[in-house]
């Protein structure tokens, strides 16, 4: 009966993020010449598409009422497996890349056994995984790794033409995919509703019967696969492994996920609303490239402003839901209270 | 058995076991690492070292401990101590014959009130608004890396004013100057928690704000001060940070020092759940981070892959701190013992 409500109001944070995102977009159209265009728009989910992919994994975490902090530097540390595997080990990519994917699922499964079986706060056994993933860079390689390998640089350029001359990149595409996949999760599995349920109450899912401790591992598990797929399709764009590869990349994730109007406390959030996000994000990213003279350190201050913004809008948010419910149904606390002391007896 | 059991229980034992160990693996395996020479008056050695260079992880611990105490987290300190960095290397300017821009204690306080007024909107943010910590520092834990790269127009500022030096490199009595600040820190925060009812006020609101509000404590202007509090230590930490090396870089300044500082005060037994807060304990943790570090470069290990180290200690406290790993491993115990 409280259900109603909440997606309503659930919806809310979505469409200003729309509404942020069209302002954003409309501006640097009408303020910059060559800023409208389909390619542009298209070039947000080529350059931002291993922000997406990360974006994907940390909204389940977050509407799961957890948090990854590793993210960042597990995208940096599978750069440098990557590259190690491809061009130190001289390993197929074909091979390569599954293998990047299931070490990146484990190191992820790893971290949700942790947390869930020894109940361990999740930001500090991600932030933990944070140092030891940026740590096992270095253990790699100190240097920097360059691909050669004639596949990988063919995949990496390829171009995929879409409409009116307009192409994305297959890191756009992989992306694209995942936020697909994502949504269908979240809406139509029984997976995704078992993640909405340990957000809004862990107890009340356990009672229910849900196989939380299961979908809690996998949660942090699918976490480490998109970080290790978000790597793959960094070195897209890089071409190359670097031990310092999404140095502060979590909270650029976390951000984006906040933006597009999930709850960091949980049980309340959006595939779409996140994709909403990474846009937003994006055009941050070219306003300020195409203003030209701005020092690209204000992108950092300008999204740690938007999440201030955004987290506080969610407070109002729940505080008036809170009140509104208050006064819709006083009458109902005592009803659940009987029925609860009738189980106990 | 209650003496063992207290003995057991008693958390900064533990921690004081952990660094006995790291030194008498020292003691058998790095050469020198317990000699000390008097050179110039000073004391010299590797012990030294370790107090010297503890030092900014001290301070920020200090802070730390009581936010923890308070079932919070600051993983804003590592970019407060850039800021704070920053700041002091802006207004004292890069003049190469050592004349500051500013006063050196103009500086000194601007820095100071900056980093103060970093961990004011952190305390803001968690007690008026009600966010989670960690949301709430995560925020200044990236924007401020970026505010200190604006405050130095993200160029790396070297320093020559000289008496500046004297907080990070100068000696007082024999013993580097920034254990005196540390101590000065350590007592006075030991004084206002163990000395007043502040300290059990922490304490009630890290065991259950509701309770403790309901019993009559002001939980919000304690979160509020406690916050204000950590980025003031920050802010110190960060003037060591900056006069040690005598440069500002805001990129580097203070990087992982949140890591460093939360390992520290868990080391030192107080729990990430909040409640009791063992300030001593903290400093001690603060020792074996330091004592670890300076091991792993004795040993000729890269210092970056020390964070590998680092987090697998972290997850090692972690588990021995939690209940169900305890309980497990007891569960493990008890079965050997039915069998045999």
């Amino acid at each position: 009966m409280n259900r109603k409500p909440l997606v309503g109001s659930a919806n809310l944070p979505i469409l200003v993020t729309l509404g942020l995102f069209i302002a954003m977009f409309a501006l640097g159209s009408i303020a910059f010449r060559n800023f409208f265009s389909v390619q542009n728009f298209l070039n947000l989910f080529i350059n931002e598409a291993y922000l997406l992919i990360l974006a994907v994994g940390m909204t389940f975490v977050i509407i799961s009422g957890g948090i990854d902090l590793s993210v960042g530097s597990m995208l940096g540390f599978f750069t440098m497996l990557l590259a190690s595997l491809v061009e130190k080990s001289h390993m197929s990519p074909v091979l390569a890349i599954p293998l990047v994917l299931l070490v990146g699922t484990v190191m992820g499964f790893l971290m949700g056994y942790l947390i869930h079986e020894f109940k361990i706060p999740p930001f500090i056994v991600t932030l933990a995984g944070l140092y030891l993933a940026r740590g096992l860079c270095y253990v790699v390689s100190i240097d920097t790794i360059a691909f050669k390998n004639k596949f990988f640089l063919a995949i990496a350029s390829a171009r995929i033409p879409v409409f009116w001359d307009s192409f994305l990149s297959v890191g756009a595409i992989i992306a694209i995919v995942v936020v697909l996949a994502g949504l269908f999760v979240a809406r139509s599995t029984k997976y995704g509703r078992t993640v909405y349920a340990i957000g809004g109450n862990e107890q009340s899912a356990v009672l229910m019967g849900l196989p939380v401790a299961r979908t809690k591992m996998a949660i942090y598990a699918v976490s480490g696969f998109c970080s290790a797929l978000a790597g793959i399709v960094f070195t897209f764009f890089t071409l190359s492994g670097y031990a310092l590869d999404g140095k502060g990349m979590e909270l650029d994730t976390i951000a984006t996920v906040v933006i597009g109007g999930t709850l960091l406390t949980g049980g309340v959030g959006n595939i779409l609303g996140t994709m909403l996000g990474v846009l937003v994000y994006g055009t941050i990213q070219v306003l300020i490239v195409f203003q030209g003279t701005l020092n690209a350190w204000w992108t950092r201050i300008v999204i740690g402003f938007l999440v201030f913004v955004f987290v506080l809008m969610q407070r109002i948010f729940e505080s008036a839901r809170a009140a509104r419910g208050a006064k819709q149904h006083p009458p109902q606390a005592p009803a659940v209270k009987a029925v609860s002391t009738a189980k106990g007896t | 058995m209650t003496a063992r059991q207290r003995l057991s229980q008693s958390r900064i034992l533990w921690s004081l076991v952990a660094l006995a160990c790291l030194l008498l693996f020292n003691l058998f395996f790095t050469p020198h690492f317990f000699r000390i020479e008097i050179r110039e008056g000073h004391l010299y050695g590797n012990l030294i070292d370790i107090l010297k260079n503890g030092a900014p992880i001290m301070l920020l611990a200090i802070g730390m401990t009581l936010v923890i105490a308070t079932r919070g987290i600051d993983i804003s300190v590592g970019s407060v101590v850039a800021i704070s960095a920053g700041a002091v290397a802006v207004l004292l300017g890069g003049d190469l014959a050592g004349n500051p821009k500013y006063p050196i204690v103009v500086a000194m306080g601007a820095a100071l009130l900056i980093s103060t007024a970093a961990g004011m909107w952190n305390g803001m943010l968690v007690s008026r608004i009600g966010m989670q910590p960690i949301i709430a520092t995560l925020i200044l834990f990236v924007a401020g890396r970026g505010i200190a790269m604006v405050f130095t127009n993200a160029m790396v500022i070297w320093l020559y004013v000289k008496p500046f030096a004297i907080l990070g490199q100068g000696y007082l009595f024999g013993l580097p100057f920034s254990i005196y600040i540390v101590l000065f820190m350590l007592i006075v925060t030991w004084l206002f928690t163990r000395r007043t009812s502040l300290g059990l006020f922490i304490e009630a609101v890290g065991i259950n704000p509701k309770a403790a509000r309901l019993s009559g404590i002001n939980a919000k202007n304690i979160l509020f001060w406690i916050y204000t509090f950590s980025g003031f230590c920050a802010g110190i930490s960060g003037l060591i940070v900056c006069s040690t090396i005598m440069s500002a870089d805001g990129n580097n300044a203070g990087n992982l020092f949140e890591l460093d500082a939360i390992l520290a005060v868990v080391l030192g037994g107080t729990s990430l759940n909040g409640g009791k807060f063992y300030l001593v304990g903290s400093m001690i943790g603060a020792l074996i981070i330091q004592t670890l570090t300076t091991t792993i470069y004795a040993f000729g290990v890269p210092p970056e892959i020390s964070q590998v180290v680092k987090a697998l200690v972290v997850y090692a406290v972690c588990l021995m701190q939690s209940e169900e790993f305890r309980a497990r491993v007891a569960g493990l115990f008890r079965r050997k013992a039915v069998a045999a």
